[in-house]
């Protein structure tokens, strides 16, 4: 072995310069009296281990070509980058397409109004989005639920009281929840941008069933939503033009907040430690020389007697 | 000698008065340091942030 070692490295590896540092480093070692069967055991765990990471890190890395299915483009979002937070006028431009489009089929049961203030509505304003649905409450004290207008604390309504009333009608496909829609689908919010715009004809040989349409980037291809978003299909608060490029954009962007609402903080968080911690490796840069420093000029010598 | 002798001996000296100038840094430290990366966030993301926007709908 240390042959090997000293043809392929030469033998400055195997003749420290620093021998007293070398032996006192090889006095802490834990490992020094472990019986051989021990080191072989741990030894080949952490080959399987390892092994087992590298396998599946190079399974997910591995091209994916196996299925006809069209991987979504990466874009590039305004709130894409280290530091970037979400465009908010473009989150409160997807609350509007999602409230008049998107939720005649989909729920979006975790989100409350009160998550929009100071976001992308002010508190009177989310008070007026709320007050407009009528949601069910009590019981009062005959015993009977009542209606009542929408308070800040309620949650967005469902469309369908049910699973099983939403697939039947919409063809026995489900609807799914969009509140964390984003976070649980491949490819995120360029998957829905891409889901969003992608509709095309099917091309020859692919069979459609009743209420089924064709889109590249679903799985399988068949997806049971009708296209949804076209040119002017809504009109905007703020004036902005409303292609369907922009609603599919807008949207996608409100979907990604309210998957991932702490967003913002989370980069702002980022910055924050980036400060922090260069401040402490530095100063734990200096400690370690300061401290080191009397260890390393410190010379032993061994007299032996004459 | 003078001025890292006076630090000594008022501060560092004792364990109560470390103590308190331990307390009484971090606390003006914390301030600044999140004053100065809020700055460089809001500055970095200009016109995107709801504080940016949010007049418009008051
Ligand atoms: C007419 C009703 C309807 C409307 C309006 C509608 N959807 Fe859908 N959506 C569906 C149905 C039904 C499915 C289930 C499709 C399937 O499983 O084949 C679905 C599925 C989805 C999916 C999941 C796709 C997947 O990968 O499983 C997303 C994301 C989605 N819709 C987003 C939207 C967005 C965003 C809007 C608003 C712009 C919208 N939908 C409007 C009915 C609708």
């Amino acid at each position: 072995m240390a042959a090997t070692v000293g043809r392929i490295c030469g033998v400055g590896l195997l003749k420290p310069s620093n021998l007293t540092t070398i032996s006192q480093k090889s006095s802490y070692s834990t490992a020094k009296d472990w019986t051989w069967g021990k080191k072989a055991l741990l030894g080949s765990l952490g080959l399987v281990a390892g092994g087992t990471g590298a396998i599946l890190f190079a399974l997910d890395q591995s091209v994916k070509a196996s299925d006809l299915e069209l991987h979504p483009p990466k874009n590039i979002w305004s709130h894409t980058g280290l530091f970037s937070a979400f465009d908010h006028a473009s989150i409160r431009r997807g609350y509007e397409v999602y409230k008049q489009v998107c939720a005649a089929c989909h729920s979006m049961r975790f989100i409350a109004y009160r998550n929009l203030v100071g976001v992308s509505h002010t508190e009177l304003e989310a008070k007026a989005e709320a007050e407009e649905q009528m949601v069910e409450d009590g019981p009062d004290d005959q015993g009977n639920m009542f209606k009542r207008p929408g308070k800040l604390s309620d949650y967005f309504p469902s469309p369908y009281p049910n699973e099983e009333a939403a697939r039947a009608a919409n063809n026995g496909a489900y609807p799914p929840d969009l509140s964390y829609i984003v976070s649980a689908r491949h490819g995120g919010e360029d998957y829905i941008f891409a889901l969003l715009t992608g509709y095309c004809d099917a091309p020859a040989g692919v069979v459609l069933r009743e209420g089924q349409y064709y889109n590249p980037y679903f799985p399988g291809g068949a997806i049971s939503m009708a296209q949804a978003l076209y040119n002017e299909v809504i009109e905007y608060q703020d004036g902005t033009p409303p292609t369907a490029s922009q609603i599919a954009k807008d949207v996608s962007t409100f979907l990604k907040w309210t998957a991932e609402p702490e967003h913002d903080d989370r980069k702002k968080m980022l910055i924050k430690a980036i400060g922090i911690f260069t401040f402490l490796i530095a100063t734990c840069y200096y400690i370690k020389k300061l401290k080191f420093s009397s260890l390393k000029t410190r010379k032993i010598e061994f007299r032996p007697k004459e | 000698m003078g001025f890292s002798n006076t630090i000594y001996n008022s501060i560092f000296k004792r364990t109560s008065t470390m103590a308190l100038a331990i307390v009484a840094s971090a606390f003006f430290f914390e301030r600044t340091f999140d004053l100065a990366t809020e700055t460089f966030f809001d500055k970095y993301n200009e016109g995107k942030l709801w504080k940016h926007i949010k007049d418009k709908y008051e």
